[in-house]
């Protein structure tokens, strides 16, 4: 089995303490922030364990890249404190579950974009952004030969992750990709900092979904439109787990034309969907959900976003109808660039 | 020219009745595991009176009528068994009347679920009627025949219980009005005058059903699912009870299939909620998970799903794809709600000998005096042993039905022989006396409820 790579001298010396003490759902203090981490490195209970939101926002927070939301994950497995309740853990691992026979494997040997566990989603990639790339996992019956596995880490079940990735890692591997762009952040996350934090080895190399989008538009600057669009952008949780590239979501906005709102929770400060939270064993979950999405979505009316910019489709599914009903247009990254170099996304008014 | 087809052309005309064998095939089998049966005769009429007189000429000449709405019931109850002729009785399509004060409609045997539908969300969106799970093709008077449910049965029970009134062509040919229209009044109740109650549950055994006036229920602005799950089959029955007693569903079914992973060996509720606000959405949202199911998620005996916008009616078709060929058939039962767990632990027993993934669903009715509870068995139309080995798991499952102690939902002619060996024998002898009453000859849907 994997061991996380987490190093508590780190944390000793660590001045901000910043993984808790920046926590948008934990109320602590510097000093307070260490003897709990600390705690949690030494395997003994901690309030933490038991109020995460599983945001994974510490991974972020963490200037030394010491991982402490991979090790809160693993600890509430090792103590047996889920943040939710039983079956929907069950039910989770259920979902991961392959059942529709093996996927067929061409070799492709050139550059890869995998969808993942997202094959009813294929539509966002098409058009002029995406050609000459082959996409994989693009059969629903098939995608969980492609499952990142990552969200696990919202049900403290980090061993499904060490057991099921390596798996999914081989399969990929296969195709003999060049290079692999994944499709969402979390495939993204899962094969660069999940892996490294574990010592999983990856035999090809991730690109972040947003440097792809943003170097193809470079190579298509002639046909770019400004969009003209004041955007709000939902940044999601596995979007943590690679900060270093959540810096083309500017680059992007900028080369499309897209106006950023001015707004609140954005950035270092952004909101989760609250997806994960809203299913949790924590009494009064479900409003605590509700009353965050309520929040988020003011902040956007309040900037005066005109449109909402997912990449997370579970945050989409989460928030879309949401965004919409306050008279914001839901939208995928992949479907504004689209609008931006003259392509009209399905459903696009 | 064969006499039989010159008499139905002349009652309906010659594009509307059919002797020729690639027509006559169509109207063969429906979609379950049923061995087909062909019709000798298929004729659509479009008026009570050709009904009437359909009915007349099969009397003279003693020929079998067998009524068709949609050719949904998957139990072949529209099969014609003893061949003769088949009604189908698409073109009665007519929506006569919308009382929008008194909340009911007035409409032909022919009118479809999805056509109600979509009339009422044009015409009338704060109207709706309890539709079933079935597809948008299947009739309305179709499932008040068979005694079906809705996604309002949780309030307001079985549909049949929701009929105002009927007009029914009796075997001899006669129409016949019952409830208030009966007395040339508005089609606003069925009560007070005394119960006939002859026609529904009989498969068209007894008579035509040509006209029906069903409630119509409120229709709130907002309508939506919520999701919950839980572990032990065994706290379903008590989740149903605390949910009813919230008077806030509009409709509750617990579920568990081996297929798709996710919801193997776990029982998940839809529960559909409906609400005029935002604020009366979430007051009852906070009645319904938070106030009543609660306590199981602090627990970790069960966890909330989340709630979606917009109604999703039961998939349970989606089984047609767990074997290649598409077909599928199950056993519905009415059920106490505490058989749900030794309903699922036997369903997914004989699913497991049969080598059929299991997929069961209950759907609570009322205020938890009974529900559907359903199993439904997956097969390879292209492959018979698929098919045969599904229709044994089929009359395997009406057997349990019984020896649970429930009753056989729209049995077919092996669930009706089950039902008829069981029934009280002064029931049975009622039954026998009103169907030789009313239908002399027998020539009604043979081979359905008869008693010998």
């Amino acid at each position: 089995m994997y061991d996380l790579i987490f190093d508590p001298d780190l944390c000793l010396h660590c001045r901000t303490q910043a993984c808790l003490t920046k926590c948008q759902y934990i109320d602590i203090d510097g000093e307070a922030a260490q003897k709990e981490i600390l705690k949690i490195a030494r395997g003994e209970d901690s309030f933490v364990l038991h109020e995460c939101a599983t945001c994974y926002a510490c991974e972020e927070y963490c200037t030394f890249g010491n991982h402490p939301f991979y090790l809160i994950a693993e600890k509430q497995e090792v103590l047996g404190i889920s943040p939710v309740p039983r079956p929907l853990i069950r039910r989770a691992v259920n979902i991961g579950i392959p059942f529709r026979g093996q996927p067929e494997i061409k070799e492709i040997n050139g550059p890869v974009l995998n969808i993942g566990a997202f094959s009813e989603l294929k539509h966002l990639i098409q058009g002029k952004l995406f050609e000459g790339i082959t996409p994989i996992s693009t059969d629903e019956r098939k995608m969980f030969h492609y499952f990142c596995q990552l969200m696990y880490l919202h049900y403290g079940r980090a061993s499904v992750i060490k057991e099921r990735l390596p798996g999914i890692i081989e399969t990929i591997a296969k195709h003999k990709p060049m290079e692999l762009i994944c499709f969402h952040d979390e495939c993204y996350g899962a094969y660069t900092s999940y892996c490294e934090a574990h010592g999983i080895d990856v035999p090809f190399k991730p690109i972040h979904f947003y440097e792809y989008l943003y170097n193809r538009l470079v190579e298509l600057k002639g046909m770019i439109r400004p969009v003209s669009l004041k955007v709000a952008y939902q940044r999601p949780c596995s979007s943590r787990l690679s900060p270093d590239k959540h810096l083309f979501v500017g680059r992007i906005f900028d080369l499309i034309g897209a106006e950023s709102v001015k707004r609140e929770f954005v950035d270092e400060n952004a909101l989760c969907c609250a997806g994960a939270i809203e299913g949790q064993k924590l009494e009064g979950s479900r409003k605590r959900a509700a009353k965050q999405q309520q929040r988020n979505v003011e902040d956007m009316k309040n900037a005066g976003a005109q449109v909402c910019v997912f990449n997370c489709p579970a945050c989409f599914q989460t928030l879309g109808e949401m965004v919409a009903r306050n008279g914001i247009k839901p939208v995928h990254m992949s479907d504004l660039c689209r609008l931006a170099i003259g392509e009209t996304p399905a459903g696009w008014r | 020219m064969d006499p039989i087809y010159q008499s139905l052309a002349a009652i309906v005309d010659t594009e509307h009745v059919s002797n020729r064998p690639e027509e006559l095939y169509i109207y063969s089998f429906d979609l379950g595991t049923a061995e087909p049966h062909q019709p000798d005769y298929v004729v659509s009429p479009v008026t009570t009176e050709q009904i009437q007189e359909i009915v007349r000429l099969a009397n003279r000449e003693n020929i079998p009528v067998v009524p068709l709405g949609g050719g949904m019931s998957l139990a072949g109850l529209a099969v014609p068994l003893k061949g003769g002729i088949l009604l189908d009785l698409k073109r009665m399509d007519r929506i006569i009347e919308v009382n929008e004060k008194a909340r009911y409609a007035v409409l032909e045997c022919g009118v479809s679920q999805g056509q109600l539908t979509s009339y009422l969300e044009r015409h009338y969106p704060h109207l709706t009627h309890s539709e079933p799970g079935a597809p948008p093709a299947a009739t309305i008077v179709g499932n008040v025949v068979i005694h079906g449910q809705g996604d309002l049965a949780q309030p307001y029970g079985f549909n049949s219980d929701m009929v105002n009134g009927l007009e029914v062509v009796l075997p001899t040919g006669e129409a016949c009005r019952f409830g208030s229209c009966a007395l040339g009044a508005r089609w606003f109740t069925n009560h007070p005058l005394p119960d006939v109650g002859l026609f529904l549950g009989w498969c068209g055994a007894t008579g035509i059903i040509t006209k029906l006036s069903i409630r119509l229920l409120p229709a709130k602005r907002i309508r939506g699912v919520g999701r919950f799950v839980v572990d032990d089959e065994e706290l379903v029955p008590e989740i149903m009870y605390k949910l009813t007693h919230t008077q806030m569903a509009e409709d509750i079914i617990a579920f568990s299939s081996a297929i798709p992973p996710f919801a193997s060996m776990l029982q998940h509720f839809t529960v559909n909620i409906a609400a005029d606000s935002e604020k009366e959405l979430e007051m009852k949202q906070e009645i319904i998970w938070d106030d009543t199911l609660g306590e199981y998620i602090k627990k970790g005996d069960g966890a909330y799903l989340g709630f979606t916008r917009n109604l999703e009616r039961p998939q349970i078709s989606k089984t047609s794809d767990y074997k290649k060929g598409g077909g599928f058939e199950y056993v519905g039962s009415i059920m106490p709600i505490e058989k749900y767990p030794e309903c699922y632990r036997k369903g997914r027993e004989i699913s497991e000998r049969y080598n059929i993934p299991y997929t069961v669903t209950g759907r609570c009715i009322g205020a938890a005096h009974s529900m559907m509870f359903a199993w439904t068995y997956a097969f390879n139309r292209a492959d018979p042993e698929t098919i045969n080995g599904a229709r044994s798991a089929l009359h395997e499952t009406d057997r349990l039905v019984l020896e649970l102690g429930g009753v056989i939902w729209k049995p077919g002619a092996y669930g009706q022989k089950l039902v008829l060996e069981r029934l009280d024998p002064n029931t049975r002898e009622l039954m026998k006396k009103i169907k030789g009453i009313l239908d002399p000859k027998g020539i009604m849907n043979p081979g359905n409820w008869e008693i010998p």
